[in-house]
C-alpha cells in the first residue's frame, strides 16, 4: 500500500538553513546538508529545499549545497524558489533535484508547466500554490503570499494538472503559521478537483494535526512542514509511530 | 567497473552518487564501445518509452547493451530502463523493446481501480515472489521503495521477483539469468535502495 509521505521543508539562504533550528546530535544546525541527513535518518520520506536567495552568486551556492545533499541523501529531493524558466529547471535537475516546484514562475509564465513537463516529464514538475480565502473564494497569491493575483485557485490547479504538473503543493495562507492544523476544507476542494498527488502545507502545529489530515482526508498524499520539525515540536519518528498506531499507511 | 548507460535520457547524478556512496566503482558511459569492458551495466531512464527507445538506438547503445547482456554481463534496468528490457510497450502506441525479458509494458490504468491516482508516486512495500532473489539479499519482504510510474510490466510472471500492491498486484522487480529490472528507484529509496544496489554490485550472478 502506498504510504502517506512526511516532508520537511528547508529554507536555504546563502548556503544556510534560515529559521532557527534546535536539535541535539547535529553539529552544525544550520547546515542544509547535515539537516537533510538527519531528517532522512529519522524517516523523512522526501525533502524540499527552498531557495530564498536573490542574487546570481547566491544561486551558485545553493546549487553547490544541493549537489552535496544529493550525494549524501538518497530520498527524493524537491527544489523550489526562483524557478522561472526551463534553464532554472535544468540547473537544479543537473544538481541532483528529482522534482522542481514552480509557484510565481507559473503565474508569470503559464506555459512554463507545459514546457517543463514536455521536456522533463510530469513526474518532476510540482505546481505549488499559496492560496487564501477572499470573500469566500479561494484565490492564488504571488510573491510569497503578499499579492492577490485574483486567479481562482481550484481552476488554476486543475489547469496545472492538464498542462502536465505531476503533483501539487497546496499552502493555505489562512492556516500558515497559526499552528492549529492543516486547512482541511481547502485541501478537500483541491483533492476532489484533481487526480494527481496533493501535498498539504501550512498549519501543522503538532503530530495530531497530521493524523487529523490523513484521517479526515484520505485523499491527501503528504504533509509538509518546516518549523515544527526544525524546532523539534514534531519528531518524525514519533509522528510516524503515531500514524501507524492510527492505521495510516506509513513507511517505518 | 559498473557502467551507467548515458543515452541522453534523465538525470544520472543521483544514480552515480548512490553507487559512489556505497563504495562501488562506477562511471557514466556514452560511448557504446566502452560497454565491452564493463563488469556490470545499469540502464537508467525516465520519460516516454518511445523517445527513450529511439535515443537508445541512435546512440548505438541498443546493440551494445543487447550484446553485453547476451554475453552474460549483469545488467540492471531502472524504472523506464526496466521497461525497455521487455519485448514491447503499449505506451501511446506500440513500440519494440530490447526483448531481453519476455513480457510487455502496459498502462497502470488497465489494472488499477479508478480511485487510485496515476502515476503511482511515493513509497510502497515489496512482496517477494518465489525464491528470494540474490538482489534482495540485504533487504526484507515488506521494505519500502520509491515508485514513480504510469506504466507497468505485464505478461512476465515467470520473471517477476517482487511486486507491490497498488489496488492490484504491480510488477516491482524482474530477473532472468543475468538481467535484472526495478520499476522503482533504488537510488532514491533510502537504505533499502542502497542495499539493493549493494547486492547488485557484489553478486557475481553466475
Amino acid at each position: 500500500m502506498l504510504t502517506k509521505r512526511i516532508i520537511p521543508c528547508l529554507d536555504v539562504k546563502n548556503g544556510r538553513v534560515v529559521k532557527g533550528v534546535n536539535f541535539e546530535g547535529i553539529r552544525d544546525v544550520s547546515s542544509p546538508v547535515e539537516l537533510a541527513e538527519f531528517y532522512s535518518s529519522c524517516g523523512a520520506d522526501e525533502l524540499v529545499f527552498y531557495d530564498i536567495t536573490a542574487s546570481f552568486e547566491e544561486r551558485k551556492i545553493f546549487t553547490d549545497i544541493l549537489k552535496e545533499a544529493a550525494s549524501r541523501v538518497f530520498i527524493p529531493l524537491t527544489v523550489g524558489g526562483g524557478i522561472n524558466s526551463l534553464e532554472d529547471f535544468d540547473r537544479v535537475l543537473k544538481s541532483g533535484a528529482d522534482k522542481v516546484s514552480v509557484n510565481s514562475g507559473a503565474i508569470k509564465n503559464p506555459s512554463l508547466i507545459y514546457e517543463a513537463a514536455k521536456r522533463y516529464g510530469s513526474q518532476c514538475v510540482v505546481l505549488s500554490a499559496d492560496v487564501k480565502r477572499v470573500d469566500g473564494v479561494f484565490r492564488v497569491f504571488a510573491k510569497g503570499g503578499r499579492e492577490n493575483t485574483g486567479i481562482e485557485a481550484i481552476s488554476w490547479l486543475r489547469r496545472g494538472e492538464e498542462n502536465g504538473a505531476g503533483e501539487i503543493v497546496l499552502n493555505s495562507i489562512d492556516t500558515d503559521g497559526v499552528k492549529k492544523g492543516f486547512d482541511i476544507e481547502m485541501l478537500r476542494e483541491v483533492c476532489d478537483a484533481v487526480n494527481i498527488p496533493v501535498i498539504a502545507s501550512g498549519g501543522a502545529g503538532s503530530a495530531e494535526d497530521f493524523i487529523e489530515l490523513f484521517k479526515t482526508l484520505p485523499k491527501a498524499d503528504a504533509g509538509l512542514a518546516a518549523s515544527v520539525f526544525h524546532f523539534g515540536e514534531v519528531k518524525i519518528k514519533d509522528l510516524k509511530a503515531l500514524m501507524k498506531k492510527n492505521n495510516i499507511p506509513v513507511r517505518i | 567497473m559498473i557502467d551507467i548507460v548515458d543515452y541522453g535520457v534523465g538525470n544520472l547524478f543521483s544514480l552515480i552518487s548512490s553507487l559512489n556512496f556505497i563504495g562501488a566503482r562506477a562511471e557514466i558511459v556514452s560511448d557504446p564501445s566502452e560497454l565491452k569492458k564493463a563488469d556490470k551495466i545499469i540502464l537508467p531512464g525516465v520519460g516516454a518509452f518511445k523517445d527513450a527507445a529511439l535515443k537508445l538506438k541512435n546512440s548505438g547503445m541498443w546493440d551494445a547493451v543487447t550484446d553485453a547482456a547476451n554475453s552474460g554481463v549483469p545488467l540492471l534496468g531502472i524504472c523506464l530502463g526496466m521497461q525497455l528490457l521487455f519485448e514491447k510497450s503499449y505506451e501511446f502506441g506500440e513500440y519494440e523493446g530490447l526483448s531481453l525479458i519476455n513480457g510487455s509494458v502496459r498502462p497502470l490504468s488497465d489494472i488499477v481501480p479508478k480511485e487510485y491516482k496515476i502515476p503511482q508516486m511515493g513509497w510502497n512495500s515489496l512482496r517477494f515472489t518465489g525464491e528470494k532473489s540474490p538482489l534482495f539479499k540485504y533487504i526484507n519482504e515488506g521494505d519500502y521503495v520509491y515508485f514513480v510510474h504510469s506504466f507497468y510490466a505485464s505478461e512476465c510472471e515467470s520473471s517477476v521477483i517482487a511486486g507491490t500492491h497498488y489496488g492490484a498486484f504491480v510488477t516491482a522487480a524482474v530477473s532472468k539469468n543475468n538481467v535484472f529490472g526495478c520499476q522503482f528507484h533504488p537510488e532514491k529509496s533510502g537504505e533499502t535502495g542502497l542495499n539493493i544496489l549493494r547486492a547488485f554490485c557484489e553478486e557475481a550472478f553466475l
